[in-house]
């Protein structure tokens, strides 16, 4: 058995190989590329995979290491392990999952790392120690960083940032551990023990207190960049190992991550510096001035002020629906799409305004509609009908805080200040199903909810309180 | 490429690339087969194994929560035709 493996390995050459690396290398690509459309992005997930699968082959016959059983029986119990969380999650959850999924390749990079300081599957020279050394770091942060991500999602942590005194400083004496600890890692007299413990410590300290440090309304960013470092993560510790096709995957995942992590930063106008070092901007009690918030166009709201919700809502002919999170946590989106469908039924326009971030992340609001049947025609980016608001006769809120909140273009040093926001305030009308008007994910009390006219507000349980609306009409 | 996809699009994206971010399970392969065989093999074994089991969820779990929320789309898209 051996020996038909070793000669067949002989055969198999050099050259087959990296052809087969550039291949696999271009399937992920392509996957990846099929993955920005909507109609081909599950066949492009679904190459990724299978380039995947194929690249665990050619890895274990490449490395002669088919016959170690132990490896077959890790490699089943993750599956099974990674297919039923898979499968439990539900959509609501779906990023703290992603994260904590991050996670654990953040953690099997920094073993893979680990070993590869030791010698263990690398050359003892110390190009070989640097690269080990930054793997089993960037590993670790990303860990750690993707557990407090993930934990803060769940609720389990605060969401508010945690910041240590003097936090900045902190960071940066960290950052500098760990440039410590790789330096450590060039010279052969060290004993690579401590530079393990040395580069442990210094590189949890700052995957915890970065990641604490970010304020919820940052935390999809936050995932998206440490996606992004897992994937550098892995291309290093491919460098350290000597493997190309780790080299080349991780670095198009850490490439397209860093990608992704700036289109969400624009999306959001955020600094990607400032939040990772900005862990001082503090969630303040700004004074926030209410007066400021635009009048809406006088005439109309005079003429409706007397109006009650219910007739309304059945005379209102341009409806404009915005969804969030707060929606998606009362299960309401059945209902939602009810009301929806009343409207319609009185011939009135109805579409759904998405924020870039509604929900927790970039997408995931339309994931939990595509969930409920509504139609994603329906659905609008916010810059395409931003402007509708002030020409539409309803705006109906529900479960949406932050990404309507008028203070982010006005309150300055609060966190959500600058991020671009639905104009629902420009609307002469507003219903806001709200469960309470406590401040959002990002802890900054909104100013809409004090305005005088035109506003709505039906609090409670989202579920509840549709469907009582629901009923009366 | 990243740049212009619909922002519909950015969280099965983030978790694809996720799951691909898990290619890391081909070095804890390599090493681990390496690393029993040295010095240790217990605790190499299974510190490689927490490695590579780490990974595969990576993996697995990515490519699948990924085809759950992409086939949610494509559905949607079957009703309207």
């Amino acid at each position: 058995m051996n020996r038909t493996l070793a000669l067949g390995l002989e055969a198999f050459s050099n050259t087959l190989y990296y052809v087969l690396v550039g291949v696999l290398v271009l399937a992920v690509l392509f996957g990846i590329y099929l993955m920005s459309k909507v109609e081909k992005a599950k066949t492009g997930n679904r190459i990724s995979a299978v380039a995947m699968a194929l690249a665990i082959i050619l890895t274990l016959v490449k490395n002669a290491i088919l016959p170690v059983w132990i490896l077959y029986v890790c490699l089943a119990v993750g599956l099974i392990i990674g297919l039923i969380l898979a499968f439990r999650v539900k959509m609501i959850e779906m990023p703290q999952m992603i994260a904590l999924f991050n996670g654990f390749g953040g953690l099997a990079s920094a073993i893979v790392g680990g070993y590869a300081l030791f010698g263990i599957g690398s050359g003892a020279d110390s190009f070989s120690r640097i690269v080990a050394t930054i793997a089993f770091e960037i590993g670790i942060i990303t860990f750690f960083g993707s557990l407090v991500a993930a934990g803060k999602l769940h609720r389990v942590l605060p969401q508010k940032q945690i910041t240590l005194p003097m936090h900045k400083i902190w960071l940066i004496a960290l950052f500098a551990g760990c440039v410590f600890g790789i330096m450590l890692s060039f010279f052969s007299s060290v004993d690579p023990i401590i530079v393990a413990i040395i580069s442990f410590a210094v590189s949890t300290g700052f995957g915890l207190i970065f990641a604490l440090g970010v304020g919820g309304a940052d935390m999809p960013i936050t995932i998206s960049l440490l996606n992004s470092l897992s994937g550098v993560a892995a291309s290093i510790s491919g460098l350290a190992i000597g493997d190309a096709l780790l080299v080349a995957v991780g670095g198009i995942v850490g490439a397209s991550g860093l990608l992704l992590t700036q289109i969400m930063c624009k999306a959001m106008n955020r600094k990607l510096f400032d939040i990772l070092f900005g862990g001082a901007k503090h969630t303040p009690q700004v004074k926030q001035n209410v007066e400021k918030t635009p009048e809406p166009d006088k005439e109309k709201v005079e003429e409706k002020e007397t109006l009650d919700p219910v007739s309304l809502a059945k005379t209102a002919k341009d409806v404009i629906i915005v969804p969030g999170y707060g929606m998606a946590i009362a299960q309401a989106q059945h209902l939602v799409k009810q009301l929806a469908d009343y409207f319609r039924d009185n011939n009135a326009r109805v579409r759904y305004a998405i924020h870039p971030v509604a929900g927790r992340m970039p997408g995931h609001m339309n994931v939990l509609l595509a969930e409920a049947d509504v139609d994603y025609d329906d659905l609008y980016e916010m810059d395409s009908l931003n402007d509708d608001f002030k020409t539409a006769d309803l705006a109906v809120v529900i479960g949406a805080n932050d990404v309507m909140n008028p203070a982010a273009r006005e309150a300055e040093g609060t966190p959500i200040y600058g991020m671009p926001i639905l104009n629902v305030d420009q609307c002469p009308n507003v219903f806001v199903f709200n469960y309470d008007l406590k401040p959002g994910y990002s802890g900054v009390e909104n100013p809409l909810y004090s305005r005088k006219d035109g506003l709505y507000l039906f609090l409670g349980n989202a579920s509840e309180t549709l469907k009582d609306f629901l009923n009366k009409l | 490429m990243i740049n212009n996809v619909p922002s519909l699009l950015h969280t099965p994206l983030m978790s694809g690339m996720n799951a691909l971010s898990g290619i890391t399970v081909l070095g804890a392969l390599v090493a681990t087969s390496v690393a029993i065989s040295g010095q240790n093999p217990i605790l190499s074994g299974f510190l490689g194994g927490l490695a590579i089991i780490a990974s595969m969820i990576n993996v697995v779990g990515g490519f699948t929560v990924t085809d759950r929320m992409l086939k949610m789309f494509s559905r949607k898209e079957k009703h309207h035709e």
